[in-house]
């Protein structure tokens, strides 16, 4: 027995804790079928079909139907990687008593929380050159002015759709996290101005949706890369939910 | 405390009272663990070993009474004892999507100086399964993974949370194997169990719970001498098997003088299955077989009564179905 060594003595370096759950995470979507589906697969194939046919009418004013795809896509892409799949996955975990057992080794639960919004990020970076490469080969050219704001819309939608992922997964069943994470993904992205401009939505509709996080990410991401304004609003709608939405997973969130 | 009553106990719950929608789920607890011991924490289920054993983790915080381990406290000094603390669940809790061998090598990389993970792997009997999903393993393999998870980070107290259940005889040989060598390493081990074989083979010390408390509590000898019980417990007498239909009143008559004079009452409890009220003794056993012997009956099976812990167990904890 090594009983003179503290505590602290004992446990791996905190950076290198949670690198090493930030990797544990990543490789588990990665190397899920369903998760590589949703991720990666499905926003890739959504680009495709809304960027070459005309199946589906896009209001895209004065501009190419491509580039006012491909940012709805890219929006489209943060929910399916930070909300569904997060939700499935951290729901399971708790479910399976992973979060519990984690937080008896020395990553704790606030490792785990950094390792996961770690890995969260990686997998959105992964989503992010895989359809934005999707799109520049189908002929999309982002306005570069747009750039920086597109990246801070980016980082708030994962931030407000990860914190909506740990307050499903922190509050219902596993089985329920599973359908209403799917379903959210499916009707949102219809009908919630993330992939269509909310201009094509119902007047009155429009006027709600474009508040909501998806709305408010797609026309962020929209307004950023079509016409290189920088979103004011719609970003400072994105960071009031992630505040609301982090408010409610610290208060609601449960371990077991 | 027992045994070594120099050494700090490693694990000291006093008055714990868990409380689950007010109902009492733990009522006044006290359970002690030391180093280089096996402490057994033995009950029905929902007697509350786990929610006591999940106090002592830091996953739950107690309603009433205090928990230290190693001196510390499991949730307010949680950062300190984590590294020093190895824990395996009841449910597992092990990552399903995840081969079984990157989970051990996951949970290894959270220590300073973990074992070897191929050296462990192999004691355990990991390899076969190394690369198979946690999914797919059967229950006994999921077992061996979180023993091996629980140990990996060398920790001075391990609680093991219904170890053996679900494994066949050779993987509980295995456990049973390293948490022997844990507590020759001066490692604490607290495990909670509802086989009394477990208890009876690795414990050291055993607290028998019902409805969250101890009702009692010693060595396994001190158990079975039923020094712990208040009443001395239920003192089985002889059974044995042999052809059915023999003539009990005969045989009864026959044990006589080797009871002390009065005939003993001897039963047919189901065909060929004989019970005789009377602790067993050298005289008895012989005037048994002598009286089978003049019949040409044989003698398939003599049990001469010695109390198991589950006597034990069930004389404290009542026979009845619950």
């Amino acid at each position: 027995m090594t009983a003179d060594l503290t505590g602290a003595d004992r446990a791996a370096p905190a950076a290198r804790r949670v690198l090493a759950q930030a990797r544990f995470e990543t490789l588990a979507v990665l190397r899920n079928g369903e998760q590589l589906l949703v991720t990666l697969i499905i926003p890739v194939v959504a680009l495709l079909a809304l960027g070459r046919s005309s199946f589906l009418d896009v209001g895209t004013g004065d501009a190419a139907r491509i580039d006012v795809v491909t940012p709805g896509v890219l929006g489209l892409a943060v929910m399916a990687g930070s909300m569904t799949s997060q939700a499935i996955a951290t729901a399971f975990d708790r479910r399976n008593g992973v979060l519990r057992l984690l937080a008896t080794t020395p990553l704790g639960r606030s490792g785990m929380l950094a390792g996961k919004a770690l890995a969260v990020l990686v997998v959105a970076t992964l989503q992010v050159v895989a359809v934005a490469a999707t799109g520049l080969a189908l002929g999309w050219r982002p306005e570069p002015a747009g750039l920086p704001a597109a990246l801070l819309a980016l980082v708030l939608g994962v931030a407000a759709f990860t914190a909506l992922a740990l307050l499903l997964a922190g509050t219902l069943r596993a089985e329920a996290v599973l359908a209403v994470a799917n379903l959210l993904l499916v009707v949102l992205a219809v009908v919630g101005g993330v992939v269509l401009p909310v201009a094509d939505l119902p007047s009155w509709w429009a006027a709600v949706a474009q508040w909501l996080p998806p709305g408010a990410l797609g026309e962020a991401l929209r307004g950023a890369l079509v016409d290189g304004a920088f979103p004011a609003a719609h970003l400072a709608a994105l960071a009031a939910w992630t505040l609301v939405l982090a408010a409610a997973v610290r208060r609601w969130f449960r371990w077991t | 405390m027992l045994g070594h009553p120099s050494s700090p106990p490693a694990v000291e719950v006093r008055g714990l009272v868990k409380r689950y929608d007010g109902r009492a789920v733990v009522d006044g607890l006290d359970l002690h663990a030391s180093p280089g011991r096996v402490t057994a924490v033995l009950g029905p289920n929902g007697a509350g070993k786990t929610t006591t054993v999940e106090c002592c983790e830091g996953l739950r915080a107690p309603d009433g009474g205090t928990v230290r381990v190693l001196g510390l406290d499991p949730v307010a000094d949680a950062r300190a004892l984590r590294p020093r603390v190895g824990v395996m669940l009841q449910d597992g809790g092990l990552p399903t999507g995840v081969p079984a061998l990157d989970v051990l090598r996951h949970v290894a990389a959270m220590y300073a100086r973990p074992r070897d993970v191929d050296a462990l792997a192999d004691r355990l009997g990991l390899r076969p399964f190394a690369r198979t999903t946690v999914r797919r393993l059967s229950g006994g393999q999921r077992q061996r993974l979180a023993l091996a998870t629980a140990v990996v980070g060398r920790p001075d107290v391990v609680f093991l949370d219904e170890p053996s259940a679900g494994l066949d005889p050779q993987a509980r040989r295995a456990v049973w194997d390293l948490v022997a060598e844990l507590r020759a390493d001066g490692v604490a081990v607290l495990l909670t169990t509802h086989l009394m074989d477990e208890a009876e083979t690795l414990a050291d010390d055993v607290a028998v719970v019902d409805h969250g408390r101890v009702i009692a509590r010693g060595t396994v000898p001190e158990l079975l001498a039923g020094a712990a019980v208040p009443d001395g417990g239920h003192h089985p007498g002889a059974t044995f098997r042999a052809a059915p239909g023999l003539p009990v009143a005969d045989l009864a008559l026959a044990l006589a003088p080797a009871t002390g004079g009065a005939a003993p009452a001897v039963r047919e409890t189901a065909p060929g299955d004989y019970a005789v009220d009377h602790p067993a003794s050298p005289a008895l056993l012989a005037a048994l077989a002598t009286w089978c012997a003049g019949r040409d009956v044989l003698l398939t099976r003599v049990d001469v009564g010695r109390r198991t812990l589950e006597d034990v167990f069930l004389d404290l904890t009542g026979r009845t179905l619950r």
